[in-house]
């Protein structure tokens, strides 16, 4: 150790890495832990008991399932609306491209007051389905738009740039051996965005099952119909079962540590194939 | 995680460079068919809950608009939000700098495990990071005798408030340096203390003209974001009007009370805040793209 240091010609090294690791410990580590120990402390059958009653599965059921299709969703209309943006030039691009971040930076209950009153019977979108017998507004449904609302950015901010750093030869050389547009796009474009594509998708599925703000006024939140999981953590909260609240927060935090490793592996592969930083 | 997209890249428009080309043209047809979709499901999702948001909050006319912002209980959460946001944003402001200091201009074991940790609460969802403050600084937590045999309330107070807002932005400010002092590197500093600067001029005069866009676009994601937080905010408050709502928890009462005009007023000013905070990224992202333009000329 004192060896490396005598090569430091910075100062500073102990002053920020201490600072850095004691609000660390401080704000996030030691809190989480809690989190552990509290559950720990439960006993396995009752933590199983909680973590496993079936209002409780069916809010797994309508999280986990409404999160896929909204990131699924996602993935399809984010890597056409990065296209849109990168490759044409449209009247109002700076606006939306500006607008993309939106669902960053308007917080969540904004947003959830927003979407209820759009879809409910008589707004404007839930007017046009109504006839139609689409109730989106108080039904699972509702869920799955918010989702896609708070999961779009993810998509288009990660595939955006590597669409941008495409070299425009790569396509030339493609068509010039012979390649239609389309397959030009698909052995050539695809694979160079895949690995940016998949992280996006794997971001907007891992914050839209963690989200509670959007997605709780647009639900209804009938149980075992319309409840989300974070919606559970605060039910038995308001019931002081803080047991309860703990153990389902413990299987959330373990599938979003998943979920970090899963998209930091992504990142690293879209490094990779890209020659891109992070 | 959230904010994770939002990674920092100066604007340039590229559209030009690949419709001039015909190899890398579409046909005309699937060019409008893909702008024709891709701007639907733009004004459908985005666009529409942001009208929306206005609409709403001016449908009873600018009389019930002004009345529900000027309502005390209205003030006192907007007093609230301002708090918790002065207080947070510069705590995460200071640890940002200490951290991309410490992790981009030293090599030392763990420093990947250390990034991914810092990042560690935007992965957490926002229900939970409140749950965890509850578990240490409630009346059953860790601290709780400790807290109210010495009358300190922290959970259901401002301090809670307060420090489920640090959470929740923690990572804002960190990771937009991080990438940005790793790509500048360490030479211009190293000469800088060679040629006699102390540790504080180095970073005020050569770190930090070098970052001072990502900081401030950092810094502007994580205010929006410190102002804007409700699921976390909201199982620390214990929701006492006029003394522990934010103003997203006072926008979540009133429409609870079906006070929709009302509720709508205030989330406008929030949505307004969405708004300033997109104009500021757009500008900051347009001024870094021309500093870095000029610095390869």
């Amino acid at each position: 150790m004192a060896a490396t240091r005598s090569f430091r010609v910075l100062p500073g090294f102990g002053l920020s890495l201490g600072y850095t690791l004691t609000w660390l410990s401080v704000i996030v580590l030691i809190p989480l832990v809690a989190v552990f120990l509290k559950a720990g402390s439960l006993g396995l059958d009752h933590f199983i008991a909680a973590v496993s009653s079936p209002r409780v599965l069916a809010s797994y059921r309508l999280t986990f399932g409404a999160s896929l299709i909204a990131a699924l969703i996602n993935t399809v209309f984010g890597l056409m609306l990065a296209w849109a943006l990168v490759r044409y030039s449209f009247p109002g691009k700076r606006l939306v491209d500006a607008l993309v971040d939106l669902p960053f930076a308007l917080p969540t209950a904004v947003a959830g007051i927003a979407l209820t009153a759009l879809y409910a019977k008589n707004g404007w979108v839930g007017k046009l389905l109504e006839p139609l017998g689409i109730q989106v507004a108080f039904t699972p449904l509702g869920v799955l738009i918010a989702l896609i609302f708070i999961g779009l950015p993810f998509v288009v901010r990660t595939v955006q740039p590597i669409l941008e750093d495409l070299d425009t030869e790569y396509e030339e050389a493609a068509v010039s051996l012979g390649a239609n547009r389309w397959q030009a796009f698909l052995h050539v474009v695809f694979p160079t965005v895949l690995p940016a594509l998949l992280t996006g998708f794997a971001m907007a599925f891992a914050r839209a099952v963690g989200e509670y703000g959007s997605v709780i006024f647009i639900a209804g939140n009938i149980p075992l119909v319309s409840e989300i999981t974070p919606l559970m953590i605060i039910t038995k909260l308001e019931q002081y079962d803080y047991a309860g609240a703990t153990a389902i927060a413990v299987v959330m935090l373990l599938i979003s540590f998943v979920l970090l490793l899963v998209i930091n592996g992504l990142q690293a592969w879209t490094a990779k194939r890209t020659g891109r930083e992070r | 995680m959230s904010g994770a997209a939002a990674v920092f890249h100066g604007s340039a428009d590229h559209a030009a460079r690949f419709e001039s080309k015909a190899a890398t043209r579409e046909p005309a047809l699937v060019k409008w068919g893909i702008l024709a979709v891709s701007l639907s499901f733009f004004a459908i999702f985005l666009l529409l809950p942001l009208i929306t948001v206005f609409v709403e909050a001016l449908r009873k006319g600018w009389d019930v608009y002004f009345a529900a912002l000027i309502e005390p209980d209205a003030w006192a959460a907007i007093k609230l939000t301002l708090i918790a946001a002065a207080i947070s944003v510069p705590l995460n402001l200071v640890f940002g700098v200490a951290a991309a200091w410490a992790i981009t201009k030293f090599e030392f074991r763990g420093k990947h495990l250390l990034i991914t940790l810092i990042d560690l609460p935007f992965s957490v969802s926002p229900v939970v990071s409140g749950l965890i403050y509850v578990l240490v600084f409630g009346a059953q937590g860790w601290f709780g005798p400790w807290l109210s045999e010495h009358d300190i309330k922290v959970v259901f107070a401002v301090p809670g408030i307060v420090l489920a807002t640090v959470f929740v932005t923690f990572p804002f400010v960190a990771r937009e340096l991080i990438p940005l002092m790793e790509a500048q590197g360490r030479d211009e500093e190293e000469a800088a203390v060679v040629l006699g600067a102390r540790g504080w001029q180095t970073f005020w005069y050569v770190t930090l003209p070098n970052v001072k866009w990502g900081l401030l676009y950092g810094v502007i994601l994580c205010n929006a974001r410190a102002m804007g937080e409700f699921g976390a905010v909201s199982v620390v408050s214990g929701h006492i009007r006029g003394q522990t709502n934010t103003m997203p928890l006072h926008v979540e009462i009133l429409y609870n009370e079906y006070q929709f005009a009302a509720a709508f007023a205030v989330a406008s000013l929030l949505a307004l805040l969405a708004l300033v905070t997109l104009v500021i990224k757009t500008w900051v992202e347009h001024q870094a793209g021309k500093a870095s333009q000029q610095s390869e000329e």
